[in-house]
């Protein structure tokens, strides 16, 4: 065979590799608008469940997920980021570094159930923070650590060397060096990081089932330390647990659930445009 | 006058010694060119001036650099390492602008340091860029991105950030490796008007621009200072043997 013919079926098969990628996303949002797009109206985005949850709206689930995301996300970055400055900026390479380290990457690796258990025990239990909001987000929040400390050291070795070394060669102190040139231009790429744990987070269920979620709450909570109903774990009990539930309802909160990533991506993005123009890359 | 001495300098990498039993001073508003082979030591040497090696790890130094007569080794406290930085500015091979503006580009360092803002700060990037001759060309698009302009310009912008925090030394490591030769003619006229004001320290790979702009040459091989002395000794009249062989091209 000659070369170039190889060459095209290699491309080709390639191709049809990356296809195969695609297929599913493609099916996934296919099947959930078709069957579940009938349901979106103002009435079920923003009401309260009614009839065994057979009916009515899902706005408590909405709220709680916003609530858990919003939270989480708060807690998780901070430290996160902080937590990847210091390893990366200023640790020496020695044995308690070290140590963090592997925590970070077997931390990365724990099943997601095993959090749910942790936040029963530590948060729900021990700190007695009961069932609620604010121990779902603080489980979400340790279980997202790992990752956005790996995406933002990533954006933070991404910034030139050659601009650490001129800041400093123009007097500039380590901190300030990091504040006003490293962090400002791994910024961009940290919060790529940031958009990618609240895909994740939105839609986990396990750590959440013992910590956060509710069964069933027909109103909205009044503060953190109420136990609310999340979109996943809702879309679990209503496919599983009840019966003669009416299709495009399971499909129309699937769907929200995947449109409420999007617009909390989308805000992430617009505000990485807006960063990304004020330092002008 | 002497502005900086360097007394029996010794660097080490962990084992490896890098740099040997180093004497040297370097007069005040001149244009001193360290030159030699790569792997020789002359940056390494250049960033001593300014503590850049600090930020190595496992590194050790012995012996004495001073600045007007205070030696730079005994400043424990990082503030006055920084202190330091900004009497001894440093430019660097390649042109390396921040992704910002021309004249945050040249204001960074003011700004951070809380020296100047207003009009004051508005001056003082005018004079910086005015002294590297950028100024005519560039000051109705200030605000456009220092990324936009030509590799010289660039090299020019980052010596007008330098000057911007009135070093008394600048350190240029390289300073036309990335440019072409008729942007390294113009850099060159820019360090003779530059050391005017400036004690002015070169790292060059290229003998010529040492030959042609440097009132003090030091060539270094392995570590060593072999000679140092008056730029027209040491071309046309150079005491040792290793250097009448790199001068002469025996060396890469």
């Amino acid at each position: 065979m000659s070369p170039r013919i190889t060459q095209k079926i290699a491309f080709s098969l390639l191709f049809l590799v990356s296809l195969v990628v695609f297929i599913p996303v493609l099916f996934i949002i296919g099947i959930l608008v078709s069957k579940g797009a009938a349901a979106l109206t103002w009435e079920f985005i923003f009401s309260m469940p009614k009839d065994g949850m057979r009916g009515g709206g899902i706005l408590p689930a909405i709220v709680g997920t916003l609530l858990i995301v919003l939270c989480s996300i708060s807690i998780a970055l901070p430290v996160g980021i902080l937590a990847a400055v210091y390893l990366n900026e200023y640790a020496k390479d020695n044995l308690l570094t070290r140590i963090i380290q592997l925590s970070i990457v077997n931390l990365a690796g724990v099943p997601s159930i095993i959090y749910g258990l942790f936040g029963l025990a530590f948060f729900v239990i021990m700190l007695n923070l009961g069932v609620s909001v604010i121990a779902g987000a603080l489980t979400l929040a340790i279980m997202e650590l790992p990752s956005i400390i790996t995406t933002t050291r990533n954006s933070l070795n991404n910034v030139p060397a050659s601009f650490r070394e001129v800041s400093l060669s123009l007097g500039v102190s380590r901190w300030q060096t990091i504040r006003r040139v490293v962090l400002p231009n791994a910024l961009p790429g940290i919060m790529t990081g940031a958009i990618l744990s609240i895909a994740r987070i939105a839609g986990e269920t396990a750590p959440i089932l013992f910590t956060a979620a509710a069964f069933y709450v027909p109103h909205l909570p009044h503060s953190l330390s109420e136990q609310v109903m999340a979109l996943p774990y809702h879309l679990y009990v209503i496919s599983t647990q009840i019966p003669n539930m009416p299709e495009k309802i399971t499909y129309g909160t699937a769907l929200i659930l995947v449109l409420l990533v999007l617009i909390l991506s989308f805000t992430v993005i617009i505000l990485r445009i807006f960063f990304r123009k004020r330092y002008k890359w | 006058m002497a502005i900086l001495t360097v007394t029996n300098l010794d660097l080490f990498y962990g084992a490896f010694h890098a740099l040997k039993a180093i004497t040297m001073m370097i007069e005040e508003k001149k244009i001193t060119a360290i030159i030699g082979p790569s792997g020789c030591g002359k940056s390494t040497l250049l960033r001593m001036f300014n503590r850049m090696n600090d930020t190595i790890e496992n590194i050790r130094i012995t012996g004495e650099v001073c600045l007007d007569g205070k030696n730079i080794y005994n400043m424990k406290t990082e503030r006055e390492i920084d202190r330091l930085r900004r009497k001894v500015g440093m430019v660097f091979q390649r042109p390396n602008p921040f992704p910002l503006s021309i004249f945050e580009n040249v204001a960074f360092g003011l700004r951070i340091h809380k020296k100047a803002k207003g009009q004051v700060l508005k001056e003082i990037v005018e004079a910086s860029l005015k002294a590297v001759l950028l100024w005519d060309d560039l000051k109705h698009k200030l605000k456009t991105s220092s990324l936009r302009l030509t590799l010289e310009q660039q090299q020019r912008l980052c010596i007008a950030r330098v000057l911007a925090v009135k070093p008394d030394v600048i350190l240029l490591d390289e300073p036309c490796s990335s440019l072409d030769p008729i942007a390294t003619r113009r850099i060159e006229e820019l360090m003779i008007e530059l050391k005017k004001q400036y004690t002015i320290l070169l790292v060059t790979h290229n003998m010529q621009q040492a030959a042609r702009i440097s009132d003090d040459t030091g060539f270094m091989l392995l570590g060593k200072l072999i000679e140092f002395g008056q730029t027209s000794c040491i071309f046309t009249n150079p005491r040792e043997k290793e250097t009448v062989d790199y001068i002469t091209g025996r060396y890469g």
